[in-house]
């Protein structure tokens, strides 16, 4: 958990995020990084071998009494004419967005 | 008005207080429409020195004002907000209005619904005045991260009001709005609170439905009020609260009245005070309120005991490892396709994807993308997210132990005083400590209160956090009641 973040994780990781850093922007993220990496270290100091990851609240007990699924049916949501209206491109049924494969 | 011209005696001005201001619309002595328009008048006035407000509901708000006053004069009864003009934290949808989340990269995008706090607050009669200023994404702890500029504290507005709820904060303190929603998801709504002088209230994990809210850390994503005094609070959390179908984590536990609830005295409760948060880093003006404070509690009747919370300083590190990789995958969908901006250098899928992001979004949400991007990605996913996930069930579990010994612990909001624009700026790490008092209970699910505390010789306003377990905001409001009434 010390790795030191090079210029090509920072870029290989923008890559998996659609992120699109410029020239100037990368040198930056790679200094910011590593300082937050640093100092995130420190839970390594922390034995944690047998502990249960929390990934949400309700797991706790009494953390959130009676949360509960409703049931999985479709009711009616927003209006889809409102809805494509918002959108940058749309032909009113679908969004539109670049061509994808070229022929 | 030139902005040269305002100083803090003329930006801070406390809201009358919302019992009192119902009762003179009721009673027809204060139109509501009239109220509104008093409201606009003194946005327009304050707006260009503290850039609260990003957009404005004129006719939406005088539409539901109109009605209010029509169900006065007929003597009809009012409901709880009939007529208190609130503001709305711009994360938050309403129909029809700018949504922005503090961000270029929803330029242009006006939602086709409400979020149902939004909803429930304009069916208790509220007037919403507008969309409130925020760090992009409520990402940050001064609102310096906004697109559209920062809020300033009406303290001292050479001062950042906090954040990311820096103008649901700020729009209280200077009278802006009676009341107003905020998001909290590390400290998002306490913080700014304690720095601009405000009620501030972070409901438990699922008491408020987050239906219509633009997600950041799903796990952690509150949405809580704002208000000049806590009984005012306690009324607006009990109408955005309640199970909501919308909303898969919101709990179905009965709301109870907690504005009632908070008039019960505080004597007897027992209150811990946790050595850990009153160590290195805490700034000693802000230490000799909090214990000013403590005394109060003590005089009031409260037995006041020391806890211990040893993983205390592990938390932030946990915090930003599991809010980013959150992050990372919420802000996924801002990608040019359904709402906001897109790009011009679209020339394939992938560009499109690529430039809308990097000109849409600003650096610091980015390197929380990247961050996040990076502690979930393979080789890494079980050294940082899986290692926080861990850490974040042992500092929820010690704060359900010291719940098992008290009712309520009590701490300072933020290390130290407002701080000055450009101060933290540079240093992203610096910004991310300001928050060191306000993640853990993030991270654990619990409530917390925000209540004004004494000042700093400056004159600086310093807030007290009071936290109380899950589904126990009633006994945080008791508390915060006492220290408001010992005008520390």
């Amino acid at each position: 958990m010390t790795a030191k973040v090079t210029l090509d994780d920072v870029k290989r990781v923008a890559e998996l995020a659609h992120l699109e850093l410029s020239q100037d922007e990368t040198p930056g993220m790679v200094k910011d990084l590593n300082a937050i990496l640093d100092y995130v270290a420190e839970l390594n100091e922390l034995d944690t071998s047998g502990v249960a990851p929390l990934a949400q609240v309700s797991e706790l007990q009494g953390a959130t009494p009676d949360a509960s699924l409703r049931a999985d049916v479709v009711l009616p949501l927003l209006d889809r004419a409102a809805v494509m209206a918002g959108a940058p491109e749309s032909d009113g049924a679908f969004f539109k967005v670049p061509k994808v494969i070229e022929r | 008005m030139p902005s040269e011209s305002k100083t803090a005696e003329t930006l801070v001005e406390t809201p009358q207080r919302l019992s009192a201001l119902r009762e003179e619309i009721a009673s027809g002595n204060v139109k509501a429409v009239e109220l509104a328009s008093r409201y606009y008048e003194r946005i327009a006035a304050l707006n260009p020195v503290l850039n609260v407000y990003l957009s404005l509901s004129k006719e939406r708000a005088l539409a539901q004002a109109g009605r209010v006053d029509g169900l006065a004069a007929k003597g009809d009864p009012l409901p709880p907000l009939a007529g208190i003009p609130i503001g709305i934290k711009d994360v938050l949808v309403m129909k029809g209005a700018p949504a922005t989340a503090g961000s270029k990269i929803l330029e242009g995008y006006h939602p086709p619904y409400d979020a149902t706090a939004v909803t429930r607050l304009e069916a208790a009669g509220a007037v919403l005045l507008g969309k409130l200023n925020c760090d992009e994404f409520a990402m940050g702890s001064s609102n310096e991260n906004s697109a559209f500029g920062p809020v300033r504290n009406p303290v001292d507005p050479e001062r950042v009001p906090g954040g990311s709820s820096g103008g649901s904060a700020a729009a209280v303190a200077a009278n802006m709005a009676v009341g107003t929603l905020g998001t909290d998801t590390g400290g998002s709504i306490r913080q700014p609170a304690s720095f601009c002088g405000v009620v501030g209230v972070m409901p438990t994990y699922g008491r408020v439905s987050r239906y219509g809210l633009i997600a950041f850390a799903s796990s952690l994503d509150r949405v809580g009020p704002f208000a000049g005094n806590v009984r005012d609070a306690a009324t607006l959390l009990g109408v955005i609260a309640g199970h909501d179908e919308r909303d898969a984590t919101s709990s179905a536990a009965p709301v109870p009245d907690f504005a009632a609830e908070s008039d019960n005295p505080a004597a007897g409760l027992r209150i811990g005070v946790p050595a850990e948060y009153f160590g290195e880093g805490l700034d000693p003006e802000v230490r000799a309120a909090i214990e000013k404070g403590i005394q109060a509690l003590k005089a009031a009747g409260c037995r006041v005991q020391p806890v211990s919370l040893p993983h205390t300083r592990y938390a932030i590190p946990t915090y930003y490892l599991i809010a980013t990789a959150e992050a990372s995958a919420n802000l996924a969908r801002f990608d040019g396709v359904r709402y906001g901006y897109r790009s011009g250098r679209s020339e394939s899928l992938s560009a499109m994807y690529r430039h809308t992001r990097d000109e849409g979004f600003g650096a610091e949400v980015k390197r929380r993308i990247l961050l996040g991007t990076y502690a979930l990605s393979a080789g890494y996913y079980d050294a940082y997210y899986g290692k926080a996930q861990q850490v974040r069930r042992l500092l929820a579990e010690e704060y359900l132990r010291a719940f098992a010994q008290v009712d309520a612990l009590v701490t300072p909001t933020s290390p130290v005083p407002p701080f000055k624009l450009g101060e933290k700026t540079g240093d992203p790490l610096s910004m991310y400590l300001a928050d060191i008092y306000t993640v853990t209970a993030s991270l654990a699910g619990i409530c917390g209160v925000t209540v004004p505390c004494g000042t700093t010789g400056a004159g600086l306003p310093v807030g007290m956090q009071i936290l109380a377990s899950h589904m126990n905001e009633a006994t945080a409001f008791r508390v915060a009641r006492a220290v408001e009434a010992a005008k520390v």
